[in-house]
């Protein structure tokens, strides 16, 4: 079990706070009727993007879901971009034409979030297709939750992932609720890994996902296994939605407050993270605050690049439909 | 010049691009040793081994996605559903992700994806196997739709299609892999988008697609007989659709007939209607007039196939009712 240096743990650590930051700022904002659309929250499972990141280069690829925005930061996604295209800004990932749901980014190998459950599974296998077709060591990643889990194309994908050989690895962040649905109520099975990852003879592990340590050393073996040639690995995080499945869900009405209270107390991956640094790793409390500073005044230059950017023409509505000369 | 099957046709093309450029190969269900359901890839795997020619599982859903993952990573896939029936088992990755990516990310993904499929009917292969379902198609923005009615037709636009950066619904029909035709020795691409008049006529226009190209040069054949001198044109690809060829043809004619496949409820019919009422409405002395397929499911008995499915004659009668008809 390879065990991160310390330089390798204070990235992770300041990953995870961007994208605490970021959350915490989008559902302020989308709160006050500033952003418009939906938005999901990823607080509280930022350990499970970033241990799985950690391993990643810019030219190894990544699909996500709805709840994308952590997979993106981890991935080098920047959070001004992200921010005006949440603002729906000509400067956003998209240009404002995709939105929180479908923010992607060619230069860091972001396929893009996705607003249909599952749906970007098979174009991970499809990116892992093509860095074997082509010859070359980059691995690709597929985000999705519990909920996606019980999609035929999870089925259909790791399937035709383990039958290929695919540079592929399944990450299934099993924050225990498809939406509303209490895990229990949506699938019989309780291990994902354990039960779905031998039906298709790949490698299946599941670790505490809100623990960034052991997602980082599970993920370490499955990237490896994936580069060299030995197919897909199907990772199951055990983590937890602090918040309810998108602004205006108080996520109370199907799991109990005290729950969740007990939840954020115990697991909350940073924290877990910054008393390692402190206890293990000599860091002291003074710094690991002066770092969230930096972090905070960095967002504030995001948000302020992002409010100030031009919005779109009504007309770029006609735009980046096809290549070439073709016209919608 | 040379005579050659829609079938042979299509697979040169496939074999040009594939020895033209390292990024094409195909996949899809049985298309390697099986040589695919209507054997358009026979052979090809000895060719060109199997990480080019991939059997996949049966798993539409995934065979899209996937393909589309390739197609947005430097690969330029060219992905086999065996029936267009089948599409609708893999809906959500052609509607929402294939067609809808460039788009939702800002035009930085390009979706370099060809997705071969075969439709319609004559076969009894019954409601599951025989549909013309080119509309859902030309309905989604984001997609090109292409559909041959001849050998030469095939070749030219499998290659340029191939060699574009759109996701294109390539749409073949089941009983032309069979049909013969001439096409030059030497390489030639179509570009999309450019209609071709495949007779010249003076009193009506007959657009037709696929398959009914055929039965309404039959049925020009027939009226010219009569001493009516019908134009029979193809639009070849539906989107992008050569509105300006089509125009100028009922701008000639005064009269146009439209023959598909598909039901005709909202059919692409329809939209061509539509398009000739609003830009040459003046020029029109009769009505516009649709042949399709009867609005039920494709029936299995033979003889209930050929009552639902428009024949020549039919275009042949629809033809002489707008010919005569006086305002």
């Amino acid at each position: 079990m390879s065990k991160p240096s310390k330089d390798q743990m204070l990235y992770m650590y300041r990953k995870m706070l961007e994208i605490r930051q970021f959350e915490e700022a989008a559902g302020t904002l989308y709160q006050s009727g500033q952003l418009p659309g939906f938005l999901h929250l990823y607080i509280g499972e930022e350990a499970t993007a970033v241990g799985v990141c950690a391993h990643l280069q810019d030219d190894d690829y990544i699909t996500s879901t709805h709840r994308g925005h952590g997979h993106l930061i981890a991935k080098g996604g920047k959070r001004d971009r992200m921010m005006a295209e949440l603002f729906a800004r000509t400067t956003g990932y998209c240009k404002g034409k995709g939105g929180s749901m479908h923010i992607a980014d060619k230069e860091t190998g972001i396929l893009g979030a996705n607003g249909v459950v599952g749906a970007g599974i098979p174009l991970a296998a499809g990116a892992g297709l093509s860095a074997k077709l082509r010859g070359t060591q980059q691995v690709a990643v597929s985000f999705f939750g519990d909920g996606a889990t019980n999609q035929g194309v999870f089925h259909e994908t790791l399937n035709l992932a383990a039958v290929w050989e695919l540079p592929v690895i399944f990450v299934c962040e099993n924050n225990r609720f498809g939406m509303g649905t209490p895990q229990r109520e949506h699938q019989r099975v309780e291990d994902i890994a354990a039960v779905r990852a031998p039906a298709y003879d790949m490698p299946g592990i599941t670790v505490d996902g809100n623990d960034v340590l052991k997602v980082y050393a599970a993920v370490d073996e499955a990237v490896t296994r994936a580069r060299e040639g030995g197919g897909p690995t199907l990772l199951n995080c055990d983590t937890y939605r602090f918040r309810g499945h998108h602004i205006g869900d108080p996520g109370t009405s199907y799991r109990d407050r005290e729950e969740v209270q007990e939840q954020e107390r115990q697991r909350d991956p940073i924290r877990r993270l910054a008393a390692v640094l402190i206890e293990e790793e000599g860091m002291t409390q003074d710094e690991l605050s002066a770092l969230e500073t930096e972090l905070a005044n960095e967002l504030e230059a995001a948000l302020e690049f992002a409010k100030s950017s031009p919005e779109p023409l009504p007309e770029d509505a006609l735009n980046d439909l096809y290549a070439g000369s073709i016209q919608p | 010049m040379k005579t050659i099957t829609y079938r042979d046709a299509l697979k040169e093309a496939l074999v040009e691009e594939m020895e033209r450029d390292d990024a094409v190969f195909l996949m899809g269900e049985d298309i390697a040793e099986y040589g695919g359901a209507y054997k358009v890839t026979d052979g090809l795997f000895q060719e060109f081994g199997k990480d080019r020619i991939r059997n996949t599982p049966i798993s539409e859903a995934a065979i899209i996605g996937t393909a589309l993952g390739a197609a947005v990573t430097g690969m330029r896939p060219v992905a086999e559903l065996m029936y267009i029936d089948f599409t609708a088992v893999g809906m959500d990755q052609i509607v929402n992700q294939v067609a809808k990516i460039r788009y939702m990310v800002g035009g930085q993904l390009d979706v370099p994806l060809v997705i071969r499929t075969q439709g319609g009917a004559g076969r009894s292969s019954a409601a599951q196997h025989a549909q013309s379902l080119e509309a859902w198609f030309v309905h989604i923005p984001g997609l090109l739709v292409v559909m041959p009615s001849t050998p030469y037709d095939a070749k030219g636009l499998l290659k340029t299609a191939i060699r574009d950066d759109n996701p294109i619904m390539f749409i073949e029909h089941k009983l032309l892999y069979t049909e013969e035709g001439e096409i030059p020795d030497e390489e030639y691409t179509i570009p999309l988008g450019v209609a071709d008049v495949k007779r010249e006529g003076e009193d009506i226009t007959i657009l037709a697609t696929s398959r009914m190209v055929l039965n309404a040069l039959i049925a020009a054949d027939t009226l010219a007989a009569e001493g009516i001198s019908a134009e029979v044109i193809d639009p070849r690809t539906l989107m992008p659709l050569d509105k300006d060829s089509i125009l100028d043809s009922v701008k000639k004619t005064n009269r146009l007939l439209i023959a598909h496949e598909a039901v005709g409820r909202a059919g692409f019919g329809a939209e061509i209607a539509a398009l000739v009422v609003r830009e040459a409405f003046d020029y029109l002395d009769a009505p516009i007039e649709r042949v399709a397929a009867a609005p039920v499911p494709v029936p299995f008995a033979p003889v209930m196939e050929n009552f639902v499915i428009p024949n020549a004659d039919q275009i042949a009668d629809a033809a002489r009712k707008l010919v005569r008809y006086e305002i």
